[in-house]
């Protein structure tokens, strides 16, 4: 299992542009990408589930990544989170 | 044959296909069904469907508005896949033995709620896009969207529409708008004059029960007359008519490439009102001198989302370039009123058209505000950009929107962005407080563009959406015709020119008037370029 802690810089938080991106990332993999906030979850792949948790800018987000390919998954994950959240 | 009376707009005749747009049912009923496999395989049928036209819309969107604005789309058919949506309608489809159609509603309800619910104002309001999905597939699950084929042309019937609605619709194959409600000055009105298509609004609410998509049907633009399904001899008659319209048209078009002068050689530029950058065929068709009027809100209309600064600097610059050099009057953000857009989050209004709109809203949103005016400054370098403000009422409003686009030049110098550093600002005078203190404001700005639509609803204090009063509406009224004079001197005292870009510049019983007022330019609705022009060179000043 992968883990790392974000912070998020963009103004209107996870929104769904990006939780909609983000979600067809997690697609690409195999493994399960797990976005948490404050003790709720939501899986990455799952848009609606994503947008609910209604992450804003500021706050900090624990995301887990399990599964076969856990590695590269993490890698470009985090890529994503940098680069768009 | 069924004959409906309502009001025509456009003296033309269309004749074809009809096509329904229906609002979302309210409620749709709870119907239990036996065969479960078969139910889950309409709904995936119709997701399907509704991916494959989400696409096509998408791809549309794309020519528009830029990649960016059309993502939401790409959103609306990544929402339709969404695991968590699906598996509540699957299963409530096999648990409870459900329609697929009640199935689809209670999840909309259920997911717009878990939405709606939330406390960011954004979050908030993607509600509207789980319950816009979610009509999407109740339509094809119902089959209320078939037996038009992409390439028909069909005439459009609603109960009324609003810009939002009518901004994705594909003009090309419109061939006339039919509508329930609406006046001589709603929006469809307004719009199928911009399109030189007929329209018939106002034919009562009847008609929606009895219209089906895929009937034949004949909107007469010059009785206000919609005849479902006539018989032959009708459809005779009105082909001869729509014939002789034709010929009358073509002999406008002969007046293509000469000039706006008057026998005694008064020149007047004539300009072109519109709303999207597909237009400008329409401006050039019709050989307009330059654009009077580009309503910016158009780009903001009918998304769920804010623009973006490069979202919008690819349509002004479009719209610049495309227009090589000749003038192009753009005009900030005119939204509120009847003109909404939810993600605005603008709170419900007891008067909305005396409330927060155009710049008013632009003023009390300086982040939006300064996105569009960076936008226009950035797309200036490529042609003739005018910038325009809505809705002034005083000089203090002028001071700050003066100060906000000094902010805006200096930023862009700073980072090194090249622009226009001669980009004239302009206002509209559609209040009647503008009006009467011309004289002060023509001392801030370039050019005065009079608002004839606002004005007159300002100044005879008429709701122009509202049909009761339409007659109280006299748009000769001289209490508007004083302040348009008034306007044009006191412009002039002031070296600033003017025009005069609402729907009484197409007036031509009015022409000759605006012309002895001393009025630099009118704009008026693509179509009307010609007739106006023909107006103008009939018109002798020294008789």
């Amino acid at each position: 299992m992968k883990e790392f802690t974000y912070k998020i810089k963009d103004e209107v938080g996870i929104h769904a542009r990006p939780a909609g991106y983000l979600a067809k990332k997690a697609k690409e993999f195999e493994s399960v990408v797990t976005i948490e906030k404050n003790g709720k979850k939501a899986t990455a792949s799952k848009l609606m589930a994503v947008m609910s948790l209604g992450v804003e800018q500021g706050d900090e987000v624990t995301v887990t990544i399990e599964g076969s390919d856990e590695e590269k998954a993490s890698v470009e994950i985090k890529k994503f989170f940098e680069e768009n959240l | 044959m069924t004959i409906f009376e309502g009001k025509g707009i456009c003296d033309a005749v269309a004749m074809g296909k009809i096509s329904v747009i229906r609002k979302q049912k309210k409620e749709i009923e709870r119907k239990n069904i036996t065969d479960t496999e078969s139910e889950i395989k309409r709904l995936e049928n119709a997701e399907n469907e509704v991916l494959s036209e989400l696409e096509t819309i998408r791809e549309k969107a794309v020519g528009k508005v830029g990649e960016e604005g059309a993502a939401i789309f790409e959103i609306h058919k990544m929402m339709i896949e969404d695991e968590d949506y699906n598996d509540f309608i699957l299963n409530m489809i096999k648990d409870e033995k459900v329609s697929a159609e009640y199935a689809v509603f209670s999840a909309s309800k259920k997911f717009s709620e878990l939405f709606s619910s939330m406390e960011n104002a954004y979050m908030k309001s993607r509600a509207t896009d789980i319950k816009e999905i979610s009509e999407r597939l109740i339509n094809h699950l119902s089959g209320e969207n078939e037996n038009i084929t992409d390439e028909e042309q069909v005439i459009i019937c609603a109960e009324d529409l609003s810009p939002g609605e009518t901004i994705l619709l594909d003009k090309e194959k419109i061939l006339s708008f039919v509508t329930a409600k609406g006046s001589l000055n709603s929006h469809t009105a307004i719009l199928a004059k911009s399109m030189n298509i007929p329209a018939v609004v106002n034919v009562g609410d009847e008609f929606l029960s009895i219209i089906k998509n895929g009937d034949y049907a004949i909107a007469d633009g010059f009785s206000g007359k919609f005849i479902l399904n006539p018989d032959e001899e009708t459809v005779f008659y009105y082909k001869k008519k729509s014939d002789e319209y034709k010929e009358k048209n073509d002999l406008l078009l002969s007046l293509k490439g000469k000039e706006n002068k008057t026998i005694d050689g008064r020149r007047i530029d004539v300009f072109a009102n519109i709303g999207n950058a597909e237009s400008i065929k329409e401006v050039k068709e019709n050989d307009a001198d330059g654009i009077g009027l580009f309503r910016s809100e158009f780009i903001f209309l009918g998304r769920d989302d804010f623009p973006t600064e490069e979202e919008q600097f690819f349509v002004y610059k479009k719209i610049a370039e495309e227009m090589n050099g000749r003038k192009v009057i753009i005009r900030t953000l005119d939204i509120g009123a009847d003109k909404q857009a939810d993600y605005f989050g603008i709170t419900d209004e007891e008067n909305p058209a005396l409330g927060l709109r155009g710049i008013r809203l632009c003023l009390s949103r300086k982040d939006v505000f300064k996105t569009q005016l960076r936008a226009l400054y950035k797309a200036s370098a490529y042609g003739n950009i005018n910038i325009m403000f809505p809705m002034i009422t005083s000089e203090k409003e002028v001071d700050e929107i003066l100060s906000l686009c000094e902010d805006v030049r200096k930023e862009l110098r700073k980072e090194g962005t090249t622009f226009d550093e001669k980009t004239e600002l302009g206002i509209m005078i559609e209040t009647p407080a503008a009006a009467i203190i011309s004289d002060d404001l023509s001392k801030k700005v370039s050019f005065f563009s009079i608002g004839t639509n606002d004005l007159i609803q300002y100044t005879l204090a008429c709701d122009r959406q509202n049909l009761s009063v339409e007659k109280f509406c006299d748009t000769h009224h001289k209490a508007v015709l004083k302040l348009i004079e008034m306007t044009i001197k006191n412009a002039h005292k002031n070296g600033v020119w003017v025009g005069i870009c609402g729907e009484l510049a197409a007036d031509i019983s009015l022409t000759e008037t605006f012309i002895r007022m001393g009025v630099d330019e009118l704009s008026v609705s693509p179509p009307y370029v010609l007739k106006l022009r023909e107006r103008i060179r009939n018109i002798d000043l020294s008789k």
